[in-house]
């Protein structure tokens, strides 16, 4: 006993170096705060350049230049017999004449082609659906073409010599003169996502890969909750604990990390050639997601499942309660906000995959927008794969648009994973 | 098993409710419970008390054969209950587990509301045809367990919200309300105030007239106080096993006497 207070040393906790031992303490602090609060700024930096760019670019698309035209419907041009097949370029043309009284007929093709390719199945839609039009004349705004669409959101620059401009000094000419009659106008880009791919940017739209990818993520929905949720209870709360079983669950996490494009590899050789399903289907590309999506699904619900305390089934058990029971009524109810964030989570990591969707064919040109899981169709990656290999300058902007579109259905789904979360969470 | 050595008459089965003879449990390697034979009887509380580790709760577990969901656990010997054999192929563990119901040592009340804690068990068996009837059911099981003028407004209420003595008191209403023959309670005060220990051994002294109780304490001031019988566990033994009064004042083993005059465990 003496010799423990013999030991006893007082310390002068106001010595100096004491104090210095805290100050360098505090210092070391105020570093890793710093650190760390430069690295979320550095973050937050590359994510405001990356949805900036995207929104300075990608905004643009969603205005289309219009200029607005009267047909005439001219009963000497058309058929009233065959509307669908009448010479609705004729009809373009006298449109244009009539606009530009003055000019020579070799320069009337190139005043046409200010006006979208898709103009003419515009004008003739419009008679098909009401025939009695038939030579009378509507006003009828149209989309322009390409290159005028850019001049008029300014990234055709007038200042570059002629040689090296896409539109020349007449077709600009001819351009300002409809601008100053006050034929042009740039409404709202409605067609981005009620018109389906098209080669021609200003009528291209991403009606086809929002109905793509709407079909495979239903298709990946329906196959992967049901299988994956199955998996992950059996796993859990039936299965013995032995080498079989952690076998089985070093696998599970092991194809959680298997790159996207081998579960393509695997959709190319089992799904198409083996079993023959067709090319570009949604339900395919639904079906590989499903394989991508399941550990995922798996893991999450597994990790729920864990989280469900012990003490809440040991007292379904204490009443009576078979294994069955335990988990419906107490143990899955109680994990069930856990297993739906993971599931939200994967589906929106499936949303966002295109490796596999390119293997299985979904990145086809397709100009109509599925009406089944099992017609050929694009989805939004595959889309903006597509549009950002092509070389028109219209399709800089709708790739940036389309990537837009996607970010904000992948916010959305996280934001609903969520807030299931708060809504559903538990406590006990 | 060894039935042969233990000879079931009809005349000790009136008062003995279960009937253990050599049970044994591993955990793994580990042997956890060693030869336990005891007669618990109907209609009284037996105390089972003894150091931590000493098996008690182990052998509780056996009762109603909750350690069949641990996987390691492996139980020896034979449990009668009422003359059957529980380990009996014919018998249902989950079936057993209606008959003999379970408190734990913390209060587990689902998080559901109060009346769907107290319903669960009797809408799983079937035990009520009816909603009037599940609604008496419910009533007569809060009543039992004193809790039904504390909570008869908010029914509807998540038994989460109970304070902890209530959240236990709502476990037994859970518990009888399958109307078990015998009732286990694993340390069921120990995570409780002393105000509200008091109204559970109340209560416990008040199943007495209706279940056989079988309660696993720390505390021997609560054996001695709610007990008619108590058994002495040491190092997976029952060292002793005899009336409260008897066990509490003059022990037969030396390791009972020092461990109720505060020398082991």
């Amino acid at each position: 006993m003496t010799d423990f207070r013999a030991e006893h040393r007082a310390i002068d906790w106001a010595s100096g170096e004491i104090g210095a031992r805290i100050r360098r303490r505090n210092r070391a602090q105020l570093r890793l705060r710093l650190v760390g609060m430069a690295a979320i700024g550095f973050a937050f930096a590359m994510l405001a350049t990356l949805v900036g760019s995207l929104l300075w670019t990608g905004t643009r698309a969603f205005r289309q230049t219009h200029v607005a035209i009267e047909v005439h419907y001219d009963a000497g041009i058309l058929n009233p017999d065959n509307l669908q097949r009448g010479n609705y370029r004729a009809i373009l043309g006298a449109t244009m004449q009539a606009l530009f009284p003055d000019l020579p007929d070799s320069a009337l093709r190139k005043a046409t082609a200010i006006l979208s390719n898709g103009a003419q199945f515009m004008v003739r839609d419009r008679i098909v659906a009401d025939p009695a039009l038939l030579g009378q004349r509507i006003s009828l705004r149209v989309p322009v073409s390409d290159p005028y669409d850019q001049l008029h959101k300014g990234l055709i620059d007038r200042e570059t010599p002629e040689e090296f401009r896409r539109l020349k000094d007449d077709e600009i000419a001819l351009w300002d003169r409809l601008e100053a009659a006050g034929a042009v106008s740039a409404p709202l880009n409605w067609g981005l996502i009620t018109n389906a791919d098209s080669r021609f940017p200003e009528l291209a739209g991403l009606r086809g890969a929002l109905m793509g990818s709407f079909w495979a993520l239903l298709t990946c929905f329906v196959l992967s909750f049901p299988i994956g949720i199955g998996a992950a209870i059996y796993l859990e709360e039936f299965a013995p604990k032995n080498r079989t079983s952690d076998f089985i669950e070093v696998n599970i996490n092991n194809l959680a990390a298997v790159p996207s494009v081998v579960f393509g590899l695997l959709g190319l050789a089992v799904f198409l050639n083996w079993l023959g399903l067709p090319r570009s289907a949604p339900f395919v590309g639904g079906m590989v997601l499903a394989l991508m999506t399941l550990p995922t699904i798996i893991i999450a619900t597994r990790a729920a499942l864990k989280a469900v305390p012990p003490s809440i089934r040991e007292a379904a058990l204490g009443l009576g309660a078979s294994r069955q029971q335990v988990v419906f009524h107490h143990v899955l109810p109680l994990a069930m906000p856990g297993i739906l964030t993971g599931t939200i989570i994967g589906l929106a990591q499936a949303l966002g995959e295109t490796a596999p969707l390119l293997l299985i064919g979904m990145n086809a040109f397709v100009t109509a927008a599925p009406g089944s899981p099992f017609d050929p169709s694009t989805a939004l990656p595959t889309q903006i794969f597509i549009w950002a290999d092509s070389p028109e300058r219209g399709f800089v902007s709708r790739t940036s648009a389309a990537i837009l579109v996607l970010l904000m259905f992948l916010v959305a789904m996280n934001a609903l994973a969520i807030y299931l979360r708060n809504r559903f969470e538990r406590k006990w | 098993m060894n039935r042969a050595a233990a000879p079931v008459t009809p005349a000790v089965l009136a008062t003995v409710k279960i009937q253990a003879r050599g049970v044994q449990v591993f955990y793994g390697a580990a042997h956890a419970l060693k030869d336990v034979s005891i007669d618990i009887l109907d209609r009284t509380v037996t105390a089972f008390i003894g150091p931590s580790g000493c098996g008690k709760s182990t052998f509780l577990r056996c009762l109603n054969r909750m350690n069949d969901t641990i996987e390691i656990a492996r139980v020896e010997g034979t449990i009668l209950l009422d003359g059957q054999d529980i380990h009996d192929s014919g018998v249902d563990p989950v079936q057993l587990r209606a008959r003999v119901g379970m408190v734990f040592q913390k209060p587990n009340p689902f998080p559901k509301s109060i009346y769907d804690n107290v319903a669960y068990g009797p809408r799983i068996h079937g035990l009520a045809r009816n909603k009037a009837e599940l609604d008496a059911v419910v009533e007569r099981s809060l009543r039992r367990a004193a809790l039904w003028n504390e909570v008869k407004d908010r029914l509807a209420s998540p038994g989460t919200g109970l304070s902890g003595g209530q959240q236990q008191r709502l476990c037994i209403a859970r518990a009888v309300a399958t109307s078990p023959e015998v009732l286990l309670m694993d340390e069921p005060c120990s995570a409780l105030d002393p105000i509200a220990t008091a109204q559970v051994e109340e209560l416990i002294d008040e199943l007495r007239s209706q279940f056989s109780v079988v309660i696993v304490t720390h505390s021997m001031q609560q054996a001695a106080r709610v007990s008619q019988k108590t058994a002495f566990f040491h190092l997976g033994h029952l060292v002793e096993y005899g009336d409260t009064e008897q066990i509490f004042t003059i022990p037969r083993d030396p390791r009972t006497e020092s461990y109720i005059s505060g020398k082991i465990g």
